[in-house]
This record gives C-alpha cells, sequence and structure tokens, in this order.
C-alpha cells in the first residue's frame, strides 16, 4: 500500500497542493492536514509546507509553533516517523525546536525567487536516503527569510554529526556554511529552505526534486 | 496592579543584522556622517496585571522567552512602569 503523507494547511501556507501534487505524482497517497486538528490521522509521515502561516507575524514560524497540530508532529517526530519542513516548514519546526538553529533576513535583504544548486552531502536522512552523496540538484527556493544560523557549538556539533543534510553550491542567502537543510539527531525530522515539490515535472524546468520526495515515501514506508 | 510592559528585542551580539546594515551603509548618502554599529531591533508594548513588580516581571520574562522572541537568535529588554497601583 502507497505510504500515506500529511501535509499540513497553517492559515497562510501556499504550497501544500504543490507537496500533494507531487507525492500523489510518485506514488504517495498525500492528505491534507489542517493545523487546527490535534491529530494526524493515520499518516506515515508529515509535509510542513512553504507559505506564510499566521502571516509570519512576530517571527516565520513562532505563532505556527503553537497550532494544536504540532503537539502531534512533535509526538509523531518523538517516535521516529518523518516530519519535512520546506521553506516556512523549515521556519516553523526550528521555532518548534524540533531542528537546531534559526532563519533569518537573508543577506542583502533580498526576496530570493530563483533557482539553486544544491549538494547532497549526507543519505542517512528521512529525505536523501535515495540519493548520493555528492548529487547536485537543481531545485527553487523563493524565500525572504532562509538565511540559516546557529551558534558556534551547534554548528560544530552539526558538522561532526554529520547532519547537514544538504548545502547550496552558490549560497544565496547568507546561511552559515552554506546550510540549505539540516536533520535533527535521530535522522528522521528534515528542514531545507529549497522546495523540491516544484522540481518534480519536466514542466517545471527540474525533476532533480523527485529524489528527495521519493526518499521521504521510502522513509515513511519504513515506517508503515 | 496594572502594569505597562516594554518590550525592547535585539538581534544577540554576532547575528547578521542585514537591516542594521542596510541602513548604515544608506546614512553617508544621506549626509549623515558619523554613526556606526545600527541594528534593528523591534519594540513590543503591552498591560498586565499582576501583584506585583516581581511577579509582573517573571510573567513578562515567561512570555518573552516563550513566544516574543527566538532565543537561538534574538535577546530582550523589559522595562516595567505601573499603570494603575490598586
Amino acid at each position: 500500500m502507497a505510504p500515506r503523507i500529511g501535509v499540513v494547511t497553517f492559515p497562510g501556507s501556499n504550497c501544500e497542493l504543490d507537496a500533494v501534487e507531487a507525492i500523489g505524482g510518485l506514488g504517495g497517497q498525500a492528505e491534507l492536514l489542517w493545523h487546527g486538528d490535534a491529530s494526524l490521522g493515520q499518516v506515515d509521515a508529515v509535509v510542513l509546507p512553504g507559505g506564510f502561516a499566521h502571516g509570519d507575524y512576530l517571527r516565520p514560524g513562532a505563532i505556527a509553533r503553537f497550532s494544536p497540530v504540532m503537539d502531534a508532529v512533535r509526538e509523531h517526530a518523538a517516535a521516529g516517523g518523518p516530519v519535512i519542513g520546506i521553506c516556512n516548514g523549515f521556519q516553523v519546526l526550528t521555532e518548534a525546536g524540533l531542528l537546531p538553529g534559526a532563519l533569518q533576513k537573508n543577506r542583502g535583504l533580498k526576496f530570493l525567487c530563483t533557482t539553486t544548486r544544491i549538494r547532497v552531502e549526507t543519505t542517512d536522512s528521512a529525505l536523501t536516503a535515495e540519493a548520493t552523496v555528492g548529487d547536485v540538484l537543481r531545485i527553487p527556493i523563493n524565500h525572504f527569510e532562509g538565511s540559516y544560523t546557529c551558534d558556534t557549538d551547534t554548528l560544530a556539533a552539526l558538522r561532526a554529526d554529520d547532519r547537514v543534510v544538504v548545502r547550496y553550491l552558490d549560497n544565496p542567502n547568507g546561511s552559515v556554511d552554506d546550510i540549505a537543510g539540516v536533520c535533527n539527531d535521530d535522522r528522521n525530522v528534515v528542514g531545507l529552505m529549497p522546495h523540491p515539490e516544484r522540481a518534480c515535472h519536466k514542466l517545471l524546468g527540474s525533476t532533480d526534486g523527485a529524489v528527495l520526495l521519493r526518499s521521504l515515501l521510502v522513509s515513511a514506508a519504513a515506517v508503515a | 496592579m496594572l502594569f505597562s510592559v516594554l518590550v525592547e528585542t535585539r538581534l544577540r551580539p554576532g547575528i547578521a543584522d542585514p537591516q542594521g546594515a542596510t541602513i548604515e551603509r544608506s546614512l553617508p548618502v544621506l549626509g549623515f556622517d558619523g554613526i556606526r554599529r545600527v541594528r534593528v531591533g523591534k519594540a513590543i508594548r503591552f498591560e498586565l496585571d499582576a501583584p506585583d513588580a516581581a511577579t509582573a516581571r517573571t510573567h513578562a520574562g515567561e512570555v518573552c522567552q516563550r513566544f516574543l522572541i527566538n532565543p537561538v537568535i534574538e535577546a530582550a529588554d523589559i522595562t516595567l512602569s505601573v499603570v494603575e497601583a490598586v
């Protein structure tokens, strides 16, 4: 049976249908979840999509982390279930403390809407199990607050534990150590600023995101 | 007692501040010289009921740490003043 992937809609999310479409195209069974629900239902994995949850008021993710669904997301993650945060979803995961560090305004204060090249740095994560270390993927970004930052101890730990999942080849936003995505200690929670769901069809100019979402499906099937 | 609370948030030392840097670069262009180390933060004001100033400060501090700032990149100063002493 196809793994079931829940995509959370917050007020202000705008990439949830892209994620559902891309996952469905890869053979997953994607369904929308509402941020106000306290349960994830029967899903095997969760995606927090891009957008502007709760208007990004105060800080991106600062209010979304208190949405009722986040307690269930936290429990799902603690039980080893895959959780992926894309763009605004990554911001929500850092605010929720499920991933280390924070995302702040881009270097140069530019809103960036462009295609980036990112390199897969580890295959030991819920989002990269099907990729190969060194793979260079062309994936779009679309953000204003995507500059990854963390203290030096956290950065040292991320490097030592091989928890930098993807890095930019041409750092577009000033992220420390070119970091585009990281994972948690247990490697089942992954956040990244680039949008793999927007790079899953030839018509969109790149299919390089598919290997990441296929990895998510494999990770989800493993815990199903 | 009713307190007026002012929370001033700022980026912690060492955290890049692109807004501050942009303002600083603009100043000489406008003829304002001699200004350095521009840092941009936020000011948040609210009123708070509490039995005394110490309790109010503790309560405001918790709100700050849990919600108003992201401790990974931000710090805050809290200023209290009494609105109603009753």
